[in-house]
């Protein structure tokens, strides 16, 4: 299951989270959601830390993280 | 051995979870996201009364599950006002602009944190009149260009910006009034705790609060969402600095 | 034994409204008509309500708007100026849907005017005053008591229609003292809030928002003719009218509020004369009272219109009798309220000596 989760059709391609992400594995992908965006995407689930940076500067609160916990 | 996904950050219940129709990079967005979630972590959901402004916020009622209302320009206060006498008991907070409040609603807004009556007021100070296509605000800066100050804003024609937070300061009646910055994750985690104080104001019925976001408007500022927030570092808050201006005791 | 007390014209309405269940008031000092704020000050808190003094106009009219979402019985009232500044909230009070009253002591106009009795805010109160096109119910008493009974209806049409009621009297009506009897005495613990208002979910399934705002033009079309279906409703049921030794007569005076209350002493007058004078008396300026006024005509050789305005009450009288009789007009204004004697020699010179 993925850290970063981004629901592609809430983003508006803005970049803010690209900006603020201190492992940069934000990008903008080549893909366009309905509304026409081409939504963030994240290109490495593993690397990322669990900061928040990027849902705490979402305007659209488009993204949600998660983090694996041993059972 | 099974791995379960803890949840890091997930959206506020509160949260209505529709696709807002601000623009890319506007932090109406951020200030929102903290609203939500400070009304979930309170549990104020179910006592919770929004007023909403005329501006690029006046659909704000549209994006949360608990009660709102869609106030008259610059009357949010007074609204919120009528709305908290007649329900001491429920949470109402006032979301306006800078055009809605320093400009047309002054009277209001001081009135209303003059009287002190526990009222939270969240101020989103982007600089210019956001809805209408950019128009010189109250608070637009001193040589910033704007759609009805196409040279740059001068005082000999334009006046002062004002600094809302400081003034209102001035007054007995707020319990406490602070500006923030939703510029940055350091900031805006900054500002959602003081947002938490302002609502314990009002929560804990110690008196008027307002918050001053420090906002960006990357559309009419002709800028990137990204260059947006790097203005309002290097020129918007020298003008307007951060900080908390009244802090009654008991607010935390 | 009755029950009356002697009071101010200004202090009975305002425990009028109480007796109403009215509980919550926001206001702003302008004469004539401080003491109703005044009284209000003092009752309220003593019957567990709110007195409010705002910063302004604009701020009462917000304050009430906010209260009325929350679905209680709440008011404003103030004089002409002052009401001027509250069109934009009642244009918004109105567009949402939601029940007040306000009351307004006209004076002379326009603009600051004067602060003797006037009825120049007429087409203000019945036609528009804030942009859009809505309606609101407007009273017009002719006496303490009858304005101290019509305050109750006042706030059952505002809770029955959501429906912004406004009461219009004048200086004379609020400055002077009649003895007066409150019958009936609302028990708000029995007014339920309805389910439309804002005061927070509390388990309800869904979020309550109460806006004027409908941004996609056939939404909005269809909020219109929701209101206006309302509206019509009632126009049909409850316009009201006093028929004043209307039985024979050959002329009738039309007036509303003071007017009419001299206007009675002009018939009684005339029919000592031998003219076969009355009184039709609209007590709901909107709805106009139309049809009672047009079942006069084929009996009536005419109609004398009397105002403290200048052919604003008169022209609803046209729309209401067009050419099916004579119709004369006279009015005063700047606060000159004309006597009986005065308004008799009006109709004598429109009308002959009433043959």
């Amino acid at each position: 299951m993925e850290r970063v989760s981004i629901d592609e059709q809430r983003c508006k391609s803005c970049g803010l989270c690209i900006s603020v992400c201190p492992v940069k594995i934000l990008i903008i992908s080549d893909r366009l959601n309905a509304r026409g965006f081409r939504p963030a995407q994240c290109t490495d689930q593993d690397k990322c830390t669990s900061c928040g940076s990027c849902a705490l500067v979402c305007p659209d609160v488009a993204i949600e993280l998660y983090r694996e916990v041993k059972a | 051995m099974a791995e379960q996904m803890k949840v890091i950050y997930e959206r506020p219940k509160s949260w209505a979870n529709k696709v807002t129709h601000y623009c890319p990079g506007c932090t109406h967005g951020v200030a929102h996201r903290l609203i939500a979630e400070l009304v979930d972590e309170m549990g104020l959901m179910d006592k919770t009364i929004g007023v909403w402004p005329v501006g690029c916020s006046v659909l704000g009622y549209d994006y949360f599950n608990f009660d709102s209302v869609e106030a008259a320009h610059g009357r949010a206060p007074a609204m919120a006002t009528g709305i908290k006498v007649t329900n001491p008991d429920n949470f109402v907070f006032a979301y306006q602009g800078d055009g809605d409040l320093a400009s047309i609603g002054m009277a209001e807004i001081v009135h209303a944190a003059a009287r002190g009556w526990p009222i939270t007021v969240i101020f989103i100070n982007n600089g210019n009149y956001g809805m209408t296509g950019g128009q010189m605000a109250p608070t637009t800066l001193l040589g910033q260009k704007t759609t009805t100050s196409p040279l740059g804003r001068t005082p000999q024609t334009n006046g002062f910006p004002i600094r809302v937070a400081e003034m209102l300061a001035q007054l007995d009646g707020p319990a406490y009034i602070a500006r923030v910055s939703l510029d940055s994750p350091v900031n805006i985690r900054k500002a959602k705790s003081a947002m938490r104080k302002a609502f314990n104001a009002q929560v804990r019925g110690i008196g008027f609060s307002l918050v001053e976001c420090l906002s960006t408007c990357p559309t009419n500022w002709r800028l990137t969402p990204v260059e947006s927030m790097e203005r309002v570092r290097k020129e918007v808050m020298p003008y307007f600095p951060l900080g908390e201006f009244k802090v009654v005791e008991g607010v935390l | 034994m009755s029950n009356k007390v002697l009071m101010k014209g200004a202090e009975a309405l305002a425990e009028g409204a109480i007796q109403a269940g009215c509980r919550y008031y926001f206001g702003y000092p302008i004469t004539p008509q401080n003491e109703t704020p005044e009284y209000m000050s003092r009752r309220l808190p003593e019957v567990g309500g709110r007195f409010v003094q705002a910063e302004s106009e604009v701020a009462s009219i917000n304050m009430v708007y906010g209260a009325a979402c929350t679905g209680v019985r709440t008011m404003t009232s103030s004089s002409s100026p002052g009401i001027s500044l509250m069109q934009e909230g009642i244009s918004y009070i109105s567009g949402s849907n939601v029940p007040c009253v306000v009351m307004n002591a006209m004076r002379g106009g326009p603009g600051l005017g004067n602060i003797a009795p006037a009825q120049g805010d007429y087409f203000q109160a019945v036609k528009g005053g804030g942009n859009g096109d809505y309606r609101r119910i407007v009273l017009a008493p002719s006496s303490i008591q009858e304005g101290v009974d019509l305050f109750v209806d006042a706030f059952e049409l505002a809770d029955k229609y959501r429906m912004v009621v406004m009461v219009i009297i004048d200086g004379l009506i609020g400055q002077m003292m009649e003895p007066v009897e409150f019958k009936t005495k609302v028990d708000v613990s029995t007014l339920k809030t309805p389910e439309w208002a804002t005061v927070g979910r509390h388990g309800r399934d869904h979020a309550n928002i109460i806006t004027s705002l409908t941004l996609d033009a056939p939404g909005l079309e269809q909020w219109n003719l929701k209101l206006q279906a309302k509206y019509a409703q009632v126009e049909l049921t409850e316009s009201r009218i006093e028929e004043y030794q209307m039985d024979d007569a050959d002329y009738a005076i039309i007036a509303y509020g003071t007017m009419a209350r001299i206007a009675k002493t002009t018939v009684r007058i005339a029919r000592a004369k031998g003219i076969k004078l009355g009184l039709l008396r609209p007590i709901t300026v909107w709805p106009f009272p139309r049809k009672q006024i047009q079942a006069y005509v084929g009996k009536l050789k005419g109609t004398l219109t009397v105002e403290l305005a200048y052919r604003q009450l008169f022209e609803d009288v046209q729309l209401t009798l067009c050419d099916k009789m004579p119709l004369g007009w006279y009015g005063r204004g700047g606060g000159i309220v004309p006597g009986p004697q005065e308004i008799l020699t009006a109709f004598e010179e429109q009308f002959g000596k009433g043959r």
